[in-house]
This record gives C-alpha cells, sequence and structure tokens, in this order.
C-alpha cells in the first residue's frame, strides 16, 4: 500500500467575491480577485503558489491567472472535465500533487459570469454530436429539462412528490436568509410561493433550479504539516473520490440499467473506502444543487439513506440546522450563489472553522458533493 | 453494414422550422440512414448479439468490432416525461406544452430513446394534451421529415 491521501492535506485558505446577477469585472478579474483573497486568508504569498486545479468551462486559464497575480513556477496543473461535476476534484487533484510531492502550494477556484454572461444551453454551435444527437432535436434542451426526465421517474417509482422537493428548498433557502453573502439574503420562500411558481421543466419549478450568478472562489491546499503554521484552523481533506460509473453516458444518464443510480454511487464508494468515517458521522452536508432533485438521489448514493429514501429523508425539518443532517448552509446553488459548486467547498470549510453563518455547533466532519447526474466528485473534511 | 448517411448542412438549427436538426457522428449516422427509410434500427454486436445505445465502435461486453443495425418492432413505452417551458430556444418556446419524452423499446428496455409524443408523424410537438401523458403508456414510433430534411423517429400512443 501507497501513499494515502488520508488527512495528508489541509484546505488553509479560502476566498470569493460578491455575488450577484450582474458583476462589472470580468471573469478573469473576479477570478483573480478570489484568489488573492484566498491566499491572504492563509498568510501565504502568491509567489509561492506552484499548483493550479480547475474545472471545465472556466474561461480564464493557468496561464493568465498566474501571471496576473504573480505566482512563481508551476509543477501542477490539472482541468477536470463535465462543469459542475469537477469542483471537489479539484482539490482532490490538488492534494493528490501536494501529498506525492509534485506541488506544495495549490490553488483552486471557480470564476463565473453565468447571471450576465449567457446560458450555456443557448449555444446551438458548441454541442457535441454524442449525446446532443439524440436529445437536443426533441426540445431536450437544458440541463434542467435533462434532469426533469430523472426527476419524473424517481417521483413516479419512488412516490416522491413535490413537497419534498419544496424541503430541499425551504432548508437552503433558510440557510440563505442567514447569509448576508446569499443572493437570496432576506428573500424568504414558502410554500405558496413554491407550489404556485412557474414551470420551468414539469415536474421541475422556478424554485427547484438554482441561482444564475456572477462570482469567483477559491480555496489554497498545502500539506497539513504546513496548513498548522497558516493563519486560519486547517480544515482537513480527510478523504476525496471522482465517480464515473461504468456504462454512464453524461447528464443524459437515461441508458443505463439503472439511471437513477448515478455518479454519486461510484464516489461515494471510494470516498467511503478511504476514509475512517461513515455516513453516520457527518455532521454537516454541502450537497450539490444545481436542481433540487439532485439531494434525494445524492443523499441515497452517499449512503444517508437506502435506494429510494431520499425524498423521505427529507421530512420533518432533516435538512434544517437541528435535523439530521443540516445542508447546503450557506443557502448552496439553490439561494446562495451558483458557480458550479464552489460555494460549498467553502461553506464547508467555514463550517470546520465554526465561522458559518448558519453554524452547526460543534461540526467536525463535513461532505461536499459536486454535480449529480454528470461525471462527479466529493471531498469528505473534519476539522 | 454502415450506410452512408448525408449529416446536415446546418448544424445550428433548420432555417424553416427554427428547431435543431441531430448532428450525427460517425457511430450514429447508420440510425439517421435508416431512419430516413422509415426504419427504426439500434446497433447490436454482429458477434454477441448485445444490443447497445448510444452507437459505438466496439461492443461493451465482447469486445467486438464487428457491428450490424437489428430492426427493432418500433413499439415501446413511455419511461419518463417532461414538459418544457421557457425560457427556450424560439422555435420551440412557440410551442408551448410540448413535451419531450423517454421512449424503452419494447424488445430491449434498457434502451431508451429521447423523443416526442404527438398526434400524427407531422403533427406539431405539442400537439397531444399534456394530461394524456403516463408513465407506462405502450407507444409506437412514426417518422417525421424535419423541414431540413432529416428524419427523425417521433412516437403516437398505442391507445390514443
Amino acid at each position: 500500500m501507497g501513499a494515502t491521501l488520508k488527512d495528508a492535506t489541509a484546505i488553509a485558505g479560502i476566498g470569493q467575491t460578491p455575488f450577484a446577477r450582474q458583476l462589472p469585472e470580468s471573469e478573469k478579474t473576479l477570478a483573480c480577485r478570489a484568489i488573492v483573497a484566498a491566499l491572504d486568508d492563509a498568510g501565504i504569498a502568491p509567489s509561492e503558489v506552484d499548483a493550479f486545479a480547475s474545472y471545465t468551462m472556466e474561461e480564464t486559464d493557468e496561464v493568465e491567472i498566474a501571471k496576473a497575480i504573480g505566482a512563481g513556477d508551476l509543477t501542477h496543473f490539472s482541468k477536470v472535465g463535465f462543469g459542475g461535476g469537477g469542483s471537489c476534484a479539484t482539490v482532490a487533484h490538488l492534494a493528490a500533487a501536494i501529498a506525492t510531492g509534485q506541488a506544495s502550494v495549490g490553488v483552486a477556484w471557480r470564476s463565473r459570469k453565468r447571471g450576465s454572461g449567457p446560458r450555456p444551453w443557448k449555444n446551438t454551435q458548441v454541442q457535441l454530436p454524442t449525446p446532443g444527437q439524440w436529445t437536443r432535436p426533441f426540445g431536450l434542451l437544458r440541463p434542467a429539462d435533462e434532469i426533469g426526465m430523472l426527476a419524473r421517474r424517481y417521483m413516479h417509482e419512488y412516490g416522491a412528490t413535490r413537497d419534498h422537493l419544496f424541503n430541499v428548498a425551504l432548508a437552503c433557502r433558510n440557510r440563505a436568509n442567514q447569509n448576508p453573502a446569499a443572493m437570496m439574503y432576506e428573500r424568504p420562500l414558502t410554500r405558496e410561493m413554491y407550489m404556485t411558481a412557474r414551470w420551468i421543466s414539469e415536474p421541475l419549478c422556478l424554485f427547484d433550479n438554482c441561482l444564475e450568478t456572477d462570482g469567483a472562489l477559491a480555496c489554497v491546499v498545502v500539506s497539513a504539516e504546513r496548513a498548522r503554521d497558516c493563519r486560519q484552523r486547517p480544515v482537513y481533506v480527510h478523504s476525496a473520490a471522482q465517480g464515473l460509473p461504468a456504462q454512464h453516458h453524461g447528464m443524459v444518464n437515461y441508458w443505463t440499467d439503472d439511471p437513477l443510480t448515478g455518479p454519486a454511487w461510484t464516489a461515494a464508494r471510494h470516498l467511503w473506502k478511504g476514509a475512517d468515517l461513515g455516513p453516520q458521522d457527518v455532521d454537516v452536508a454541502q450537497i450539490y444543487d444545481a436542481f433540487t432533485p439532485l439531494i434525494p438521489l445524492s443523499l441515497e448514493g452517499y449512503g444517508f439513506c437506502g435506494r429510494g429514501e431520499g425524498a423521505a429523508f427529507t421530512e420533518g425539518g432533516a435538512l434544517e440546522i437541528g435535523g439530521r443532517l443540516p445542508l447546503n448552509t450557506g443557502g448552496g446553488g439553490l439561494s446562495e450563489a451558483y458557480v458550479h459548486g464552489f460555494n460549498l467547498i467553502n461553506e464547508g470549510v467555514k463550517q470546520l472553522r465554526g465561522t458559518s453563518t448558519a453554524q452547526v455547533p460543534d461540526a467536525a466532519t463535513c461532505l461536499v458533493t459536486a454535480g449529480e447526474g454528470v461525471p462527479t466528485s466529493a471531498l469528505l473534511l473534519r476539522s | 453494414m454502415t450506410p452512408s448517411v448525408a449529416p446536415a448542412t446546418d448544424n445550428r438549427s433548420d432555417s424553416a422550422a427554427g428547431l435543431l436538426l441531430p448532428v450525427p457522428d460517425d457511430d450514429g449516422a447508420p440510425f439517421w440512414e435508416y431512419a430516413a427509410r422509415g426504419e427504426l434500427r439500434i446497433q447490436a454486436c454482429a458477434d454477441c448479439d448485445a444490443l447497445r445505445f448510444p452507437p459505438r465502435p466496439c461492443c461493451p461486453h465482447c469486445r467486438s468490432f464487428s457491428a450490424r443495425w437489428q430492426r427493432m418492432s418500433g413499439r415501446g413505452r413511455i419511461w419518463s416525461y417532461v414538459l418544457p417551458h421557457p425560457p427556450l430556444l424560439p422555435a420551440y418556446a412557440e410551442q408551448p406544452g410540448y413535451n419531450a419524452i423517454i421512449v424503452e423499446l419494447a424488445e430491449a428496455p434498457g434502451i431508451r430513446l429521447v423523443g416526442n409524443l404527438v398526434t400524427a408523424a407531422d403533427a406539431p410537438l405539442n400537439s397531444v394534451d399534456p394530461a394524456r401523458l403516463r408513465i407506462g403508456a405502450p407507444v409506437k414510433a412514426v417518422f417525421h421529415t424535419m423541414p431540413g430534411g432529416v428524419t427523425v423517429p417521433r412516437w403516437l400512443l398505442e391507445r390514443p
């Protein structure tokens, strides 16, 4: 048995810009602001950065970022595919590089102008023939439509209802209402609002969909030893995993034997295998929420409940502070900001530092996940 | 057997209807060529006979690179469906209440095709009352030639 990632590295710094529907600065500028803030948070000079990790749909590459912030010589740089499925993998790649001596100070980031910029699905020219040729001509155009298909089937098979999806939307909104940085701060959600909202892709309504946000976030990964000398309390990367299941087909995962068993299941098996902990030990979870149905699917995949039980799991305030599994405590993609899930990573760090605006008392372990449905990734963080 | 296919000349949209045309890749091209002949065919391994979709160069079960295209009955059941609402591309927004469905094929339930449920092969995408959509409803394939010249399978209720 060779090296292990377990607690070998830690997130030592986090940074973010404001979140808004429209920010005037460029994606590159926002990225630099978030990265400089994260390095300052850690107390590490930009010239010490020797590794970068990002994920696709990031338009600013590491060459531009490194030049702008005055990074040192880079010896590791990686870019993970599949949009929001790559968020946690950025930290995983940096952790692997640092644990094996390829680099010493790694920065992961995500900057997006999804609020003021174009909607990706509207670009009809940049569409891969596979799988687009099998879906888009029929008007299955957007991620909301693609996930709506899985949601409808899930509701049919397991008796999940819109009230279950509302439980997810409400928990995220309630946490955003505690978070002054969230786009939906001071914007409460009621069941009446949810049930009468306009449809986006039936069975999904407006509040089942994430926000459209301009903003950027970053974090700094160093060795556990180095992290103990940094400015902030270290948050250790206890376990990390990516997941691309056998015969998986991307977000339109309709062609496996069991489309409701998505990449989360694969990532989870590896995540728990590399951990001293199990789902029962998780104090707080940041689960990728581009769409509300991803939460019950992920709860099942990561082992918080059995197959088909994810919807019922959300009942009785389980996802609220004080519940069985407090969820997306900054507000998540549904109500804080949709920056392809990077805000979930930073919120996980805040929980384990004890500085969240919706702090779970004595939180010591946090699960963070990336987009479910697409090839995904996950982190188990501990204080 | 791999019939030649005339790829869509404009992969952005059909100029008349504004609907997106399929952009075939090398593996998928035969599907559309057969569709143009009014045949629903699915790629199968020529050695172990396993059906596979979407099409690909190699059989994931036996690794044979030899394939054939098996004609299907065109019968299936609705596995799931959505009713997309705006914001949408204009040509789709102009057909409010349209559906997108997934059909699992009767002979091979693991093979699922995305499509539209319509009242007739050439009827609008929103020709079926959304209240008629049901998971499990039996459907049968018909073929519609889009204004751009590409033929796509569509689906009718077996019991309209």
